[in-house]
């Protein structure tokens, strides 16, 4: 190749190289907001500190709730029908309906068709089984993860963090990136409930070794203690199982002081359809309990004294400002369709990011400056150009990694480290194949042009190879392990580029283009 | 400067020590293998068991045993207590069971301060760590496909490069490398983690790369010298590459001592595997890969060209 081309390529990649790598510089400056700038290295959450999350929504839950939904519906509307069934049961997946000896019922007519858009009836005697149809389990688990992802961003949204991230992972994991996060367990607190909430009435005369176990269920009352955070009792309380309004209908929900014991509580107003329901229920039982459970926790069991129509619910307990204002911020941003399950967290505060980014710029100096000061004092000239071969490859891995926006973690910083020993490699091959060849022939141009061609085939199949292993790594998805991965594979490349053509040059440049070669420094 | 200046032809009896070498190769792997059976297994990090790690650093030294004892009186006995890093930086490093009533809580902290506070009136947590007992077995199932993956690729690529028997013979010094890197873990009672994983994967692509080096060589000087002996030939190839070989070690021995000193105890494990993985992926590919070469040459022998022995 012409030297002319060969340079004027390379000085295209370098410019190239510094564009990219620039913002990267510019945004680590001293009293720059990195946020500011656009295209740089992103520093992970080990690095600046922040916490990593990866949620589970257990979108089977969700199934199995919209089945139960689906039951309690079909149900309802049998009895409204008069219709003699003996039950409508729930298994896992589907419904099935028991009739009376001898009655029949026709699922394909108003108004139960529509129960077939979603189910896929199979008559059995009897028994009818109502098979929730699979791409319809597909849907509700896909809504379900989305809706989570909705709900979580406005939970997370209270905390104030400046770039909060949350991504879908795989079918049902949702990762969340919180950096610069101060307090942790408040993330948890806001992250973790489900937040349903239900007001289900209370059956005062039945105890829960007496309850109709068909119509009935016990849910329970926690009592914490304030000062030790143990639990000291939890009182049963025999509910209806009927579930006569949930939190869904929720316009708004504030915290509020008690004014007899100073008590925070947090009062919840309903939207019109809500406040009409809520008007419904309450007068329909005045004089009974009513509970008002929270992830199937009650939290308080009030007496309804009169028809309340203002559209206006309170919840009281024992919270603290903080658990009453946690409470307000999760009933206002919805419930999760499903529970979640935290599977990994990984926490790192502010201060060990920065003794983590020092450690590892420390290590990259002292590391590459050991190496160049070798490769100089053995190679001499040649060495100095397999330095500059160096730097230039550092130089564009970080343009690489800004121009994808990527993320740098400590263990891509050790792996820009290694990087750095193994770059040398295809400089070192070179070099030792060059001084070989100078020993067989007189003629330092033929050694040079030997030396590279040769050193080439061995190059290509070692980096290949190493390619491979950083390939193998990337099984690890995300999580620390894949920034090692990345950069290691961006370097092993980037080094490959910078031995062969940029030491390449050199030589050309500095040797080749003389008319009378007689020795070369190496 | 040079070193290691060898006339052409010149050649150092590398395989005239390969009893010796077979012999120190399989001490060093029945030692860990006799380790890890010791210890009942590897020493899994929580990467891959599941469970908690909190690193807190105390404002004055902390005492190991005071803390332990804090712990049990709350009644968490299983509580594991090590110094973090030096002793200087006052850190300890608290690992939760699975199922630790802490581990799992949304008031992990608070409850920490709330137990330590008393006796530490300044301290400050500086990282958690929770892994789900699902994604531990996800982490392991992912390590080992990878490590497979890794070197189904690598027999692949030889095999269409080179040979099969070099192939069969660098993948052997990569389980070599492996098993000695892993054995010494278990020796040194070192947790075996998530990045030790990383740095295994990154031995093997190093290993790799020397050997194949190697076996370039070899390859080039078999079409050569056709006079030489198989086993002299590769003596010859290893002697040629020896400095490139001894250099390139250097060079990342260097960088790796660097992460390994200067890194942070975060990384230090990692560093640790890959100084022991680079020497010995160095000393394998000389050592354990070239004479299996040979070996695999003359058991079976590549059709019509009966290689001659010395």
């Amino acid at each position: 190749m012409n030297i002319k081309l060969k340079g004027g390529i390379i000085l295209v990649v370098l410019i190239a190289a510094l564009y990219y790598a620039f913002p990267t510089y510019k945004a680590y400056q001293p009293g720059v907001d990195p946020q500011t700038v656009e295209n740089k290295v992103n520093l992970g959450l080990d690095l600046q500190g922040g916490m990593y999350l990866d949620i589970e929504i257990k979108v089977e839950e969700a199934v199995t709730e919209f089945i139960r939904r689906t039951a309690v519906e079909l149900e309802d509307l049998l009895i409204d029908e008069q219709v003699d069934f003996v039950e409508v049961r729930q298994t896992a997946g589907s419904l099935i309906v028991e009739m009376e000896e001898g009655k029949k019922v026709n699922l394909e007519v108003a108004p139960y068709d529509r129960f077939l858009v979603q189910f896929e009836q199979i008559p059995e005697g009897a028994l009818t089984f109502l098979n929730l149809k699979e791409e319809e389990a597909n849907r509700i688990r896909e809504s379900a993860v989305s809706q989570a992802l909705e709900v979580l961003r406005n939970r997370i949204d209270s905390l104030g963090i400046s770039e909060p991230s949350l991504q879908k992972q795989g079918s049902n994991n949702i990762i969340i990136q919180l950096p610069g996060l101060k307090d942790r367990d408040r993330a948890i607190e806001l992250i973790g409930p489900q937040a349903v909430l239900q007001f289900q009435i209370v059956n005062s005369n039945a105890t829960p070794n007496t309850y109709n176990r068909l119509t009935e269920v016990v849910k329970y009352q926690e009592v914490w203690d304030k000062t030790t955070n143990k639990l000291i009792s939890k009182r049963p309380f025999v509910l209806e199982k009927k579930i006569l309004m949930t939190g869904e209908f929720i316009r708004d929900a504030r915290v509020r002081i008690d004014s007899r014991d100073n008590s925070p509580y947090v009062a919840l107003s309903f939207d019109s359809i809500g406040a009409d329901l809520f008007a419904k229920i309450t007068r329909r039982n005045i004089g009974r309990n009513m509970a008002i459970v929270l992830d199937d926790k009650v939290q308080s069991a009030p007496v309804i004294r009169e028809a309340i129509t203002g559209g206006e619910a309170s919840i009281s307990g024992q919270f603290t400002v903080e658990e009453a204002d946690t409470l307000k911020i999760v009933l206002r941003s919805g419930s999760l369709p499903a529970p979640i399950e935290i599977r990994e967290e990984r926490t790192v505060g502010a201060s060990l990011g920065e003794d983590s980014v020092e450690q590892g710029l420390n290590s990259l100096m002292i590391g590459s400056a050991l190496v160049l000061v070798f490769m100089i004092f053995y190679y001499r000239l040649a060495g100095v150009f397999a330095a500059i071969a160096l730097i230039f490859n550092v130089i564009l891995i970080i343009a690489i990694l800004g121009a994808f926006g990527a993320t740098l973690t400590l263990p891509g910083m050790a792996g820009i480290v290694l990087t750095i020993g193994m770059a040398v490699d295809a400089n070192v091959l070179i070099f030792q194949r060059i001084r070989e060849e100078l020993k067989r022939t007189e003629n330092p141009r033929a050694a040079i042009q030997e030396g590279f061609g040769k050193a080439f085939r061995t190059i290509l199949d070692a980096n290949i190879t190493t390619l491979f292993a950083a390939l193998a790594l990337l099984q690890f998805g995300t999580g620390p392990i894949k920034g090692f991965a990345v950069t290691l594979s961006i370097g092993i490349i980037a080094s490959m580029f910078t031995a062969i053509v940029v030491t390449r040059f050199f030589f050309d440049l500095v040797y080749l283009r003389k008319t009378k070669l007689h020795k070369i420094s190496i | 400067m040079q070193f290691l200046n060898f006339k052409e032809g010149q050649f150092i009896d590398f395989l005239g020590y390969k009893r010796f070498a077979a012999v120190f190769s399989g001490l060093l792997i029945l030692a860990g293998i006799v380790s890890i059976a010791a210890h009942n297994g590897l020493k899994y990090g929580i990467d891959f068991r599941g469970g908690t790690n909190v690193q807190i650093q105390f404002s004055t030294a902390p005492n190991l045993d005071q803390l332990r004892q804090f712990f049990a009186e709350r009644g968490m006995k299983n509580v594991v207590l090590q110094t973090f890093g030096d002793a200087a930086d006052k850190e300890i490093l608290l690992g939760l069971p699975i199922d630790s009533p802490l581990g799992t809580g949304e008031n992990l902290t608070s409850e920490l301060r709330n137990i330590l506070l008393p006796q530490h009136p300044k301290l400050e947590i500086r990282r958690i760590e929770t892994i789900g007992p699902k994604v531990g077995d996800e982490l392991k199932i992912s390590a080992v496909q990878a490590i497979l993956i890794a070197l189904g690729l690598v027999l692949l690529y030889i095999t269409i490069r080179f040979q099969w028997r070099q192939g069969v013979s660098a993948i052997v010094a990569l389980v070599h490398d492996v098993l000695v890197v892993v054995g010494m873990f278990s020796i040194l009672d070192k947790e075996f983690s998530l990045t030790v994983v990383a740095a295994l994967l990154t031995v093997v692509g190093y290993s790799l790369n020397d050997t194949i080096v190697v076996f370039d060589r070899i390859r080039e000087n078999l079409g050569k010298y056709r006079k030489k002996s198989f086993e002299e030939t590769i003596n010859l190839s290893i002697t040629e590459t020896l400095s490139r070989t001894l250099i390139t070690s250097g060079t990342t021995l260097l960088v790796v001592l660097a992460l390994f000193l200067l890194g942070g105890e975060i990384i230090h494990d990692f560093a640790f595997a890959l100084l022991v993985g680079v020497l010995i992926g160095t000393y394998s590919s000389i050592y354990v890969a070239s004479p299996l070469a040979v070996l695999l040459t003359k058991l079976a022998p590549p059709a019509g060209t009966a290689p001659a022995t010395s």
